[in-house]
């Protein structure tokens, strides 16, 4: 077990009246698990990643990890860089390698090879050089992979990656998923809206609406589905 | 030249008129200091100091935003730098030179702290330089790592606490925060990485600012003054320049 989480609740203050956003969230995520998280707009996704990141605070609850902050990563949703933020690609990529801790924050050689070898991976390296602002959303969103790529971590959380790209690009950006999914056993945790490739890629779903409504493995998930289908 | 390496994290963070706020509690500090004839550096670099982390404190805390923290405290310091001064002895050369800044103003012991602060801000901006890059260009993302993005908020707000008592001699309580803004808006037209804007800034700040010290000698205009139109000019030019 990599990742646990206990009795999660979030809840956002809009000016005296609360709104719960997630209630009693228990799961845990093995090694190399591959987890969808999916539901309708508002149903407290987007706030799950972050409450696990701890970018929100969670009102109950606790988050626990088995691994370093230093082996994860994360892809945000909406890109939180300044669209015209004067860096270059090479620049926002190998900013992706810096790791937690007191060590003096400079790049070393290791860094840059590995920044470079992530621009390769998604198919970036010749415009390294470019302005961030400059590119389109789906190339930041690549650019963004690349960076949360970096240091190589064992696991990864995506917040709807592919939501601004094209298919033949989402698709590439999926690959690349499996192949570290199954080549190097990194865990992924995604939220994504897009059924046909939750089906195909992932090994466990997890539904939600502020609460959640199913989590287990694909193939439960598909049945359950279907069932679901057949009663409505 | 720190006011510039600064500018950069400052503009791109939208924190740019946090200079402005301090130089006004600056003046407060120093028309204090004044008042009763101790020297404005040491009294004014705790203090600024020291609000600088409060009005950062106060923009984390969300409940009040950013530029209005920076609008009660730079007004209300202001009206408190006014008070003081016209109480204890009306507005007299002294506090006319801190507003508007003078190079003759500047004695020996201001020189040495000056440069004493200057190896201070740059050597704590060049060792985190790629931190400073990565929480100003993704918080989020930095925080999601596990790194410390409070505490580089409060470093940045330091840096510019001692930035703004370097510069607020020369250039005077009110004109400062242009040494803050200017150069970067000028690098920004003609760079697209951030070490190129970092690089570019510092040399647009040093060359401004000695062109304007310069025309303030030769033609008996304040510093500050001169400083920032040779800024202005330099924009222009630099936008017209980039248009054609």
């Amino acid at each position: 077990m990599i990742l646990e989480a206990k009795n999660i609740s979030v809840t956002y203050k809009v000016g005296h009246r609360k709104n719960d956003i997630l209630k009693d969230i228990n799961f845990t995520i093995e090694k190399g698990e591959y987890l969808c998280i999916i539901g309708s707009n508002g149903s407290g996704k987007s706030s799950l990643m972050k409450a696990l990141l701890g970018l929100v605070p969670c009102s109950c609850g606790e988050v626990s990890f088995k691994l370093s902050k230093n082996e994860i990563s994360y892809l945000p949703q909406k890109n939180t860089i300044l669209s015209d933020f004067p860096a270059t690609v090479y620049e926002i990529v190998l900013s992706g390698s810096q790791k937690k801790g007191i060590i003096l924050p400079f790049y070393k050689k290791e860094n840059q090879k590995k920044a470079l070898y992530a621009l390769k991976l998604v198919d970036m390296l010749e415009i390294k050089k470019y302005n961030f602002g400059e590119l389109s959303i789906g190339q930041q969103q690549r650019v963004l992979l690349a960076r949360a790529l970096v240091k190589e971590p064992k696991l990864i959380f995506l917040d709807e990656p592919c939501a601004a790209l094209d298919e033949a690009t989402s698709n590439r950006f999926y690959n690349i998923l499996e192949n570290l999914n199954k080549k190097q056993k990194t865990t992924v945790i995604m939220v994504s809206h897009d059924s046909s490739q939750v089906e195909k890629y992932a090994t466990h779903v997890l539904h939600l609406d502020k609460k959640i409504l199913f989590y287990g493995k694909i193939n439960r998930w598909l049945v359950f589905n279907k069932s679901v289908k057949c009663i409505h | 030249m720190c006011a510039a390496l600064l500018g950069v994290v400052l503009v791109l963070k939208k924190y740019s008129l946090i200079g402005h706020s301090l130089a006004d509690i600056g003046f407060a500090s120093t028309s204090f200091a004044l008042a009763f004839g101790i020297s404005p550096l040491i009294i004014s670099t705790p203090i600024i100091i020291l609000c600088s982390f409060l009005i950062m404190y106060l923009s984390q805390n969300k409940k009040i935003q950013g530029d209005v923290a920076i609008g009660i405290f730079s007004t209300g310091s202001l009206a408190i730098g006014v008070l003081i001064s016209s109480l204890s002895f009306g507005f007299n050369v002294d506090v006319y030179n801190y507003m508007f800044g003078s190079v003759l103003a500047v004695d020996y012991s201001d020189l040495v702290m000056s440069i004493f602060l200057f190896i201070i801000v740059f050597s704590l901006f060049f060792i985190f330089y790629n931190r400073l890059f990565l929480v100003v260009s993704d918080e989020d993302f930095a925080k999601s790592i596990g790194i410390n993005v409070v505490f580089y908020h409060f470093l940045i707000s330091f840096l510019a606490a001692l930035t703004i008592v370097i510069g607020m001699r020369m250039m005077g309580t009110l004109l400062i925060s242009s040494l803050i803004i200017f150069p970067v808006v000028i690098a920004r037209k003609c760079s697209n990485s951030f070490k190129t804007l970092t690089i570019l800034s510092v040399i647009v700040s040093f060359v401004c600012f000695l062109l304007g010290m310069i025309a303030s000698f030769l033609l008996n205009i304040p510093i500050g003054a001169s400083v920032v139109i040779i800024n202005i000019l330099t924009l222009l030019l630099v936008s017209i320049f980039k248009n054609i």
